[in-house]
């Protein structure tokens, strides 16, 4: 979409206003500064797709609509969690992190920042994993998401 | 440096450039700037309504009236708020309109200073699309793009907001002759396979329909529509929005459907096997309860120029995404070429289930009765002025009866708030129509709740020598929320009795125009008649009609379109 102030606030309004939900949303400029590209997460029957689909295209700063689960995409997002790192903890945590592929990017003395990347599922995933109450924190961007192989999106 | 302009003589240059002969507004603080430019010019004729609501349905009627752009100015803040009201109004129904508003200065923007309201933020949900102009070289450019999208594709208002700030900083003024968007491209003509499919399905029909809305109005499509149906020799109905589309004298016009529709259009509609729908979008009061359309099979043909409209509310079978005029050309192209024609015993089969239908008589009412029945006066109205009058109307019993027992010929008649249901509406809209048709007879059917929403107006139209003829048709309740009451809340009539009502005649008078009141149905046609001589007057007549008055057919909420209650 065009990198114009109000284009997010007007993606977001139509969602509220016509009952649609969003389940995330990530957005920022491009390699084109007048460009920007949001992911969108949303639920729905086929024919509430459609028509969020076609709402989305009648908004004026929208540029172009894909449906990235038409087809093969891959998509991944970012978590942030600090949790309680406390004595034989530590290293269980850090063992855990480890599995996960993530990485500790803050040490305190009693805890640790763990950055994850992956589908939604696999920080679902980690923080089923992780013992509920040892989380101190956790931040999430929702997806990014592009198709696979020559799927390109390109205006 | 001489060449460089003001932000306010560069508003008032693009409209200029864009042919804008008249604006509806009312000045502010943020917008003294562009009002000190309008004085100074005399291109573009200010009209000063009473409240900023008026001006955006002055612009509105004069928009639907004329197919071109209406145009409102408005100040920040409370100026912005009560223009609110008519945008939505003009949304709901499509209309291409271009409301400038003032804005504080771009550096009091968000620090709450006096008459702020976030004016793109509040509009956003009710207009096509909208801008903040905060950097003065963009102004000609965006005035420019405002006019080409409230103008194409799917019609609609569009909003600039221009800081008082930018409206006295200057630049250079280069008014582009084109615009091109790369994330606004319209489409006009429909696909070409999607028509031949169109064709086939219209040749096998038995028992065809001819559904159009407010899209063939929008269009300018009503010849194209006209043609198709003749020759064809199917029913046509019209919604509310569309009547004028095809004539409602005419043999084949079957009245309009929906909720206050003719049984047989209605019928017609539910029975049908092959339904053409042309602009316009299965909305909840044209088609009821969605699943009991579709207790019947029957094949979908939809044309419309926004594809959101199509499988929206019901599934079609062959969507056809296009300009209305455009797309009913190719039809009738292609139509041609097949040198074909539906089957002729079926359609008289049809036409005969029809007839019966129609012999239901179902806007029948009671001519004898010694209280003047409101539809007795619309039947007059169209008499009076041989149904050549622009009517506007507000919104309730008085829109039914309009739309029921005056009979449209031709498009762009009919101004009424469709989608929106604003009342108020009527009268300030008929002021617009009658700058877009100096010439014309303008009336505006009203009642009592409507006409008191937006009744200071009636100063404007003495200040402009409007000679509008305003027809009130007075039951002393707001009729519509009247009937619902009596049919589905037991006869309590919470609140719709309208007390302590002015006294029309006096009222109308004190503002300088002529006030009449008529009680018996013998003496309606003569006071229209009288009323209508007095071309140069705006007549104010206050009928007293029938209280209990009901509007028949009427298909009740969440009911299907062949379960009307009928009189």
């Amino acid at each position: 979409m065009e990198n114009e102030a109000g284009a997010l606030s007007r993606v977001a309004g139509l969602f509220s206003s016509r009952g649609y939900n969003i389940e995330s949303l990530t957005v920022a400029a491009t390699e084109d500064p007048t460009l920007s590209r949001m992911t969108l997460v949303t639920a729905g029957s086929d024919d509430v797709i459609e028509q969020i689909t076609k709402q989305l295209n009648k908004l004026i700063d929208v540029v172009k609509v894909v449906d990235l689960s038409d087809g093969e995409h891959i998509e991944r997002e970012l978590m942030l969690i600090k949790v309680r790192a406390l004595g034989k903890d530590r290293e269980e945590i850090k063992r855990m992190a480890d599995i996960f592929r993530g990485r500790i990017i803050d040490v305190t003395d009693k805890s640790y920042t763990i950055e994850l990347t992956g589908t939604g599922s696999k920080l679902d995933a980690f923080l089923e994993a992780v013992e509920r109450s040892s989380i101190l924190e956790t931040v999430r961007t929702g997806a990014s998401g592009l198709g696979r192989g020559e799927r390109i999106l390109k205006v | 440096m001489s060449t460089e302009l003001t932000g306010a003589e560069i508003t008032v240059r693009c409209l200029q450039k864009e042919g804008v002969d008249y604006i509806f507004g009312y000045p502010g603080g943020a917008v003294l700037f562009i009002y000190d430019e309008l004085f100074k010019q005399d291109k573009v004729k200010h009209v000063l309504v009473r409240h900023e609501q008026a001006a955006v349905h002055a612009a509105d009627g004069y928009a639907r009236s004329s197919n071109k752009v209406g145009v409102a100015l408005v100040t920040s803040g409370p100026g912005v708020t009560n223009a609110v009201t008519g945008i939505a109004t003009a949304y709901m129904d499509s209309i291409p309109l271009v409301i400038i508003s003032g804005q504080v200065p771009t550096h009091a923007i968000g620090l709450d200073a006096f008459q702020e309201v976030d004016t793109v933020g509040i509009t956003r949900p009710c207009v096509k699309h909208n801008f903040l102009v905060k950097n003065i070289d963009e102004l000609a450019a965006t005035i420019k793009k405002a006019f080409y999208i409230a103008s194409t594709g799917r019609p609609g208002p569009v909003l600039v907001d221009i800081p008082k700030d930018v409206s006295q900083q200057k630049t250079e003024f280069i008014y582009p002759n084109s615009v091109t968007m790369r994330s606004y491209n319209p489409v006009t003509r429909g696909h070409a396979g999607q028509i031949r499919k169109a064709v086939q399905l219209i040749l096998e029909a038995k028992r065809p329909m001819m559904y159009t809305g407010g899209g063939v109005i929008l269009s300018d499509a009503a010849e194209r529509l006209t043609e198709l149906v003749q020759m064809l020799g199917f029913p046509c109905t019209n919604t509310l929005m569309g009547l004028g589309g095809y004539p409602a004298t005419d043999k084949q016009f079957v009245g309009m459907l929906g909720m206050h529709g003719t049984y047989e259009a209605n019928m017609a509609m539910q029975h049908c096997d092959v339904l053409i729908a042309v602009g316009a979008r299965f909305d909840d009061r044209v088609i009821g309860n969605p699943k009991h359309f579709f207790n019947e099979d029957r094949k979908i043909i939809h044309i419309d120029i926004d594809p959101s409209s199509i499988s929206k509310r019901v599934k079609v079978d062959v969507p056809i995404v296009g300009n209305v005029t455009d797309v009913l050309d190719e039809l009738i192209k292609q139509l041609k070429a097949r040198k074909e024609k539906p089957e002729q015993t079926a359609l008289d089969a049809w036409w005969t289930q029809i007839d019966a239908w129609r012999a239901r008589n179902c806007l029948k009412y009671d001519r004898s009765s010694t209280v003047t029945k409101p539809q007795w006066v619309i039947e007059k109205l169209y008499e009076v002025t041989e149904g050549n009058a622009f009517v506007t109307s507000d919104v309730g019993q008085h829109q039914m009866w309009a739309a029921q027992f005056y009979k449209f010929d031709l498009p762009r008649r009919w101004i009424n708030s469709g989608g929106l249901g604003t009342m108020g509406f009527g009268l300030p809209a008929a002021m617009g129509v009658q700058f877009a048709n100096r010439e014309n007879v303008v009336a505006c059917i009203t009642g009592e709740a409507s006409i008191q929403m937006c009744i200071q107006e009636l100063s404007t139209c003495k200040q402009y020598n409007l000679p509008l003829k305003i027809i009130n048709l007075n039951n002393r309740y707001m009729g519509m929320v009247r009937q619902w009451q009596e049919f589905f809340h037991g006869n309590r009539y919470a609140e719709s009795y309208m007390d302590a009502l002015p006294n029309f005649v006096k009222l109308a008078e004190s503002y300088g125009h002529v006030g009449m009141k008529i009680e018996r149905p013998e003496d309606v046609e003569g006071a229209l008649k009288e009323a209508f001589q007095l071309k140069e007057r705006l007549v104010f007549m206050d009928f007293i009609t029938d209280q209990t008055e009901n509007v028949f057919p009427m298909v009740p909420g969440g009911k299907g379109l062949s379960e009307m209650i009928l009189v």
